[in-house]
């Protein structure tokens, strides 16, 4: 592993700082990100500012239901937090279908956030990558991009998914990064947390140089719902997913209510389905019904050379997720 | 219960201290064979480390000086920022039976336990880990007796080459502690993912998991 400084930070004010006087740093909560791309030399930090000693380890449920989650609480103590796995099945169960029990056990709400991609020329150090070697161009495009590649918010910069499964549940429960800089604290919508590659794939996310995610708020539950996270990969445990669904309905007699979808495996981002959502609103659900919005989930989907299956999949993730809550 | 077939009736005598087949098996868990000597070997591991001496002298410019807590134990090392816990307790502190495997994470062959709960050891830098009780497979031990599931694994032959054993073990302790993971077998599977074992000896790591909570839950 490269060599590199080490600073344990006992306040986010002095995480902060540290960071604003050393801008190559970087914050290190569970490492199993960082330090995979340490040592693969793809992220060339020359600083870590260990945060993991900061006191954002709490999941506070707040008087209007929804729940505050400190940065560094890990995958596994959120998965396993009583109030989330009775309010929010979806993200429970998208927790648990990620990683692995020890990788969930270091890593960390913020980190998972901030994880980064697994495309394989990302990840090789020496192919052409826009997102480590900006202008390089993006060996994915023409290669081999059947599994960790997107058919949704793709550009011609890069293809690669985000890898996150928990980021799909939040981005259908919806939810605030709350984040503290030099210059104070903002909180922004958890939609707008993740950028799309566009013609800057290298700019992954919203967070400002010097800022740290302190943490995530989930709105409160919709009451009486029912929701669930499908995860479809090529193995049944421990593998990203092809393409995943998370699933929220709140019906109303037997019309929705009110639905959230959101899809994972297919998209640049956390991808949230809101046209396919709107079909849904005051309707039955019936097959018909379903398909027709699983297929508007994925319309304008582009395919790639060897992912073209995943527009088909998606929509699969969607109809058996849903069918499988109403059924 | 699981699938395996059960084990012979006659063979389920298990003498734990005298089998033949003791020296290659401590091997396989990774228990480093010092010497012959009548203590059990793994109790010869943690006198190996209790042998490694602090740093007296004061740490270069590319370290720091770093108090760690393993088995037990306290050392106070210099060390670089950069050192992974899995290098430290593999070269610093001659805890060899924790094993280094893919270095990134993937195969949970450096898994040892942090404060009771498993973790890659090849994710973290040591300077993480001061103040954190640490424990290896080496630490696993009480007494001069296996724990259960290490002898559970050794009753059922729950390894080929045994490189991923130690890992294996680890997991499985603190995997069985854990009141939020179910009890049967797809759980257990489940649980058990991230530890890798290319023999492909998972049936019968699993029934030496499910043997050990049996052994774990009469002891309790």
């Amino acid at each position: 592993m490269r060599a590199l400084d080490y600073v344990r930070a006992s306040s986010v004010e002095q995480a902060v700082a540290s960071h604003s006087k050393s801008p190559s740093a970087s914050f290190l909560a569970g490492g199993t990100t960082l330090l995979d791309l340490v040592k693969l030399d793809v992220m060339p930090a020359d600083q870590v500012i260990d945060v993991n000693h900061l006191s954002l380890k709490q999941i506070e449920v707040q008087k209007d239901g929804s729940v505050r989650i400190g940065a560094l609480v890990t995958n596994t103590a959120l998965a396993q937090h009583d109030y989330i796995v009775e309010h929010y099945p979806v993200l429970s169960q998208a927790l648990l279908s990620g990683a692995t029990t020890q990788l969930r056990n270091k890593a960390t709400t913020a980190g998972n956030v901030m994880q980064r991609v697994r495309c394989n020329y990302f990840r090789d150090g020496h192919s052409a990558c826009n997102k480590r070697q900006p202008g390089s161009g993006c060996a994915a495009i023409d290669g081999h991009n059947r599994s960790v590649h997107a058919v949704l918010g793709t550009s011609e910069q890069c293809i690669a998914t985000h890898p996150s499964d928990m980021c799909v549940a939040m981005a259908a429960i919806g939810a605030k990064v709350q984040m503290q800089g030099a210059k104070g604290s903002r909180s922004i919508d958890f939609l707008d947390f993740h950028l799309l590659p566009g013609t800057t794939p290298w700019k992954e996310h919203a967070l400002l140089d010097d800022e740290l995610i302190t943490h995530i708020v989930l709105d409160a539950p919709l009451a009486g719902s029912q929701s669930g996270y499908l995860k479809l990969r090529d193995r049944a445990s421990y593998q990203f997913a092809l393409a995943s669904s998370a699933v929220i309905v709140q019906m109303d007699g037997d019309t929705v209510r009110e639905v959230r979808i959101a899809m994972g495996g297919v998209g640049t981002k956390p991808w949230r389905a809101v046209e396919a959502e709107r079909s849904l609103k005051g309707a039955k659900l019936t097959p018909q019904n379903i398909e027709k919005a699983a297929a508007l989930a994925l319309q304008g989907a582009r395919p790639y050379r060897h992912n073209a299956y995943k527009i088909a999949l998606g929509q699969q993730a969607i109809v058996r997720n849903l069918s499988t809550l109403s059924a | 219960m699981t699938d395996q077939p059960e084990t012979n009736p006659n063979e389920s005598d298990l003498k734990p201290f005298t089998a033949p087949s003791r020296r290659n098996f401590l091997k396989s868990i990774g228990v480093t064979s010092l010497a012959a000597a009548t203590a059990p070997i793994w109790t010869q591991a943690l006198e190996a480390q209790a042998a490694v001496a602090d740093d007296t002298d004061p740490p270069a410019a590319d370290e720091r000086r770093m108090t760690l807590k393993v088995n037990g134990q306290t050392h106070a090392l210099n060390l670089p920022a950069n050192a992974a816990l899995l290098d430290v307790l593999r070269d610093r502190l001659q805890l060899t039976g924790t094993k280094k495997g893919c270095d990134h994470g993937q195969c949970g062959a450096c898994t040892v336990h942090v404060n009771g709960t498993a973790i890659n050891s090849c994710l973290s830098l040591a300077a993480m880990h001061e103040g954190d009780e640490i424990t290896t497979i080496e630490g696993l031990a009480k007494d001069g007796k296996l724990h259960p599931v290490q002898e559970a694994f050794w009753e059922h032959d729950a390894y080929q080459c045994g490189y991923c054993t130690s890992g294996q073990i680890m997991s499985a302790v603190a995997m069985l502690k854990d009141p939020h993971i179910g009890k049967d077998d797809h759980s257990v599977r489940e649980a058990m993912s991230g530890n890798i074992c290319r023999c492909g000896a998972y049936k019968n790591i699993l029934t030496a998991i499910q043997s050990a909570r049996i052994k774990l839950q009469e002891v309790s």
